[in-house]
């Protein structure tokens, strides 16, 4: 399974870069010291207990948490608090929520042009074409006309997913993608997912799908408390944990 | 286990069992009747009570409704043609219908004037009312208010076509300038409106309404059910688009626009309707200089649109508060700017949420309308307590005249009630 996270390459470009970043929680520090580059087309899976901040820490990457220490990345585009900046990142950045978030009052197609037609002004036929594109790559195009709520769980995230794909990112963020599903329909996620990795796109996933994170990671970041504890390749993450925090967690995630 | 016993539990579905209609017996009317009034004793019991408390309330009413007069010119006459037989004197609604419809000093002649307005009314509410219309449509509405103005109160033309061109002006400012920033436009957009009205104001000849092409008509001739539905209309559809600004308004993150609108709310729903209403009719000329006359109808729409946007704040607040937070997220993430994620993803879900709120305070509104013949504006009610049963002829026809008022209130406000209800249909889209 790791022969084919090997034969994904990864550019020595570099997409994120957050040095020294702090987060409070009013007096709660939710996020210590996170240093971490990522690399384009690299596909970094973050695991770690409930609180741990990994959520936090990919939400402070497009700017839906306010960080208040350090600096962030993206792109070559510093986060600040300028407006206009925030736009430009989160324009480039994909986001795929845990309870999906779909637009409950858009069709699926809807779902899927709104941002390309407001936000990059791209014409409604040309937006279509892009988004059935897309929704084909999911292999939902037959459910275009329907509304989210007649969608099962696993077909709404995978429209969430082609929805994200639409604006065409550079980066994809997944904050706990498969957790609010049923097994069977996981794996239809799982599935697209590591599509998407094999393309090459930049990922960042907030999961606990460890078998996911062996097969597509080339890197694996384990959190505790608000810091980055433990970071490796899978194999040598999941064979061979260097501390004794992530030792735990492992035995306990893995052990039954 | 033996064999035999495993072959007969174990169990393997081969055919599936076809979906049938239901028995013949749990359908049909004897068994609705049976079910809904005659379950139990106590059942019936309360069912044959009902059906003699109907019984006598139609047998006090219908004798004094079917044999009501609906020909004679004054009370007197009326008891006479009834000689003391039941009945309801009907006469005074048709001898003053103009009256109740139109007050009592709106010219006769030109009553088709208002009767156009409330006809062309439908035709540019339809395609709001019924987004299945098509849109170009709308173009009609923009300009509805205005053709409105000049056939209600005629004089000039050149008044609304100015008060047009100001809107005009205005919102091709606005497109203009929001781009740059959404302060930008909506200032710009003002400024330029309250340009082309003041330098249209120098341009309008003075006495240029005396020679106008449809007569002039003053405020304070305005009267009858047409004074309270000019009121509901222009206040429910000014107060919905206030209501929303104030409802964003409150949750927004700048202090002075949070505060400033935090402190109209609290404050007008702090005070009683009627208040406003004395203030609009008596206070306001203490503030203004004395040749400057904000016209008295003018004044009583602000104050109600005031006091009903305040309301609606609040209810589109409750629908705000409904959506969740992951709503927000979702439209930050993919790039949209505030007034996009408002527009095209958060408000339409909230105002959906919103809408029996909503209703709730439009029908309120449309019904307070009858609160200004206190400040003695001659609507419905103003009409009947005052003209007409102050008049020598219909002194005392109470239950004909409330219940008159009463029926075309009911019929709107059911109509509105029934669209509503309609609409939450249309727009349920979330198969929850």
């Amino acid at each position: 399974m790791a022969e084919a996270a090997t034969q994904m390459k990864v550019s020595d470009e570099i997409a994120i870069t957050i040095s020294k970043m702090n987060k409070w929680y009013g007096t709660f520090h939710v996020l210590r010291d996170i240093d971490l580059t990522v690399n384009r087309g690299e596909r970094i899976v973050i695991c770690g207990p409930s609180g741990s901040g990994k959520s936090t820490l990919i939400r402070c990457i497009n700017a839906l948490e306010e960080h208040q220490q350090g600096s962030i990345e993206v792109d070559g585009t510093l986060l600040s608090s300028d407006l206009k900046n925030i736009d430009k990142i989160r324009s480039e950045v994909g986001m795929c929520f845990q309870h999906f978030n779909l637009f409950p009052h858009l069709t699926i197609l809807e779902n899927c042009t709104l941002a390309p037609i407001w936000v990059r002004k791209t014409p409604k036929k040309e937006a279509e074409e892009t988004a059935m594109h897309f929704l084909e790559k999911v292999k939902i195009p037959d459910q275009a006309m329907k509304y989210p709520g007649q969608l099962s769980g696993g077909q709404q995230q995978r429209v969430a997913i082609a929805r994200s794909l639409c604006m065409r990112p550079r980066i994809m963020l997944f904050d706990e993608p498969t957790s609010a599903l049923d097994p069977e329909m996981i794996k239809e996620v799982l599935d697209t997912m590591i599509e998407l990795a094999e393309e090459g796109m930049t990922m960042l996933c907030v999961t606990h799908e460890m078998g996911f994170a062996r097969q597509v990671a080339n890197r694996v970041i384990f959190m505790d408390a608000g810091q980055i504890v433990e970071q490796n390749e899978p194999e040598a993450f999941f064979n061979n944990p260097q501390s004794p925090r992530t030792q735990l967690f492992l035995s306990q995630i893995l052990g039954h | 286990m033996s064999d035999t016993h495993a072959h007969s539990v174990a169990f393997v579905r081969e055919t599936e069992i076809p979906s049938s209609p239901p028995p013949y017996a749990a359908t049909g009317p004897v068994k609705w009747l049976r079910e809904n009034l005659f379950a139990t004793p106590a059942n019936s019991l309360l069912t044959i009570a009902a059906l003699y408390v109907i019984w006598q309330i139609l047998s006090g009413t219908m004798p004094w409704i079917l044999n009501g007069i609906w020909n004679t010119s004054s009370l007197a006459e009326c008891r006479q043609v009834l000689d003391g037989a039941v009945g309801a004197c009907f006469s005074v609604l048709t001898e003053r219908w103009n009256q109740l419809l139109f007050g009592f000093q709106y010219p006769s002649e030109l009553y088709w004037r208002p009767t156009l307005a409330l006809g062309l009314l439908f035709v540019a509410a339809a395609p709001v009312l019924f987004f299945d219309l098509p849109r170009k449509l709308l173009a009609f509405t923009a300009v509805y208010p205005f053709i409105a103005f000049w056939l209600i109160w005629g004089g000039t033309i050149l008044t609304p076509i100015v008060a047009f061109a100001g809107v005009a002006a205005g919102a091709v400012v606005y497109q203009r300038l929001v781009t740059g920033s959404f302060a930008y436009g909506f200032f710009g957009g003002i400024i330029a409106a309250f340009i082309v009205w003041t330098v249209g104001g120098w341009i309008i000849p003075d006495g240029a309404s005396e020679t106008a092409m449809l007569t002039a008509v003053p405020s304070r001739d305005l009267g009858g059910f047409m004074l309270n539905m000019m009121l509901g209309v222009t206040c429910v559809t000014l107060s919905i688009p206030i209501g929303i600004a104030l409802a964003l308004g409150r949750q927004s993150s700048m202090p002075l626009i949070k505060v400033v609108c935090v402190v109209f709310i609290e404050f007008v729903r702090g005070v009683p309707l009627i208040t406003l209403l004395f203030v609009a009719s008596v206070m306001l000329a203490y503030f203004f200089p004395p040749e400057s006359s904000l016209d008295l109808f003018l004044r009583v729409v602000i104050m109600i649109t005031m006091f009903s946007s305040a309301y609606i704040a609040e209810v589109i607040r409750g629908g705000l508060a409904a959506l969740p937070k992951g709503q927000y997220e979702a439209a930050d993430s993919l790039g949209l700017d505030y007034p996009q994620a408002m527009r095209l993803i958060i408000l339409p879900q909230a105002l959906k949420i919103s809408i029996p709120g909503i209703v709730n305070i439009a029908v309120g509104l449309f019904k307070d309308t009858t609160l200004v013949s206190v400040i003695g504006m001659f609507d419905i009610v103003g009409m009947i307590r005052g003209p007409i049963l102050a008049s020598t002829e219909w002194n005392g026809v109470y239950w004909e005249l409330l219940g008159f008022a009463s029926v075309l209130f009911f019929v709107v406000c059911y109509g509105i009630s029934q669209y509503s209800q309609w609409l939450e249909r249309r727009l349920a889209t979330d198969h929850r």
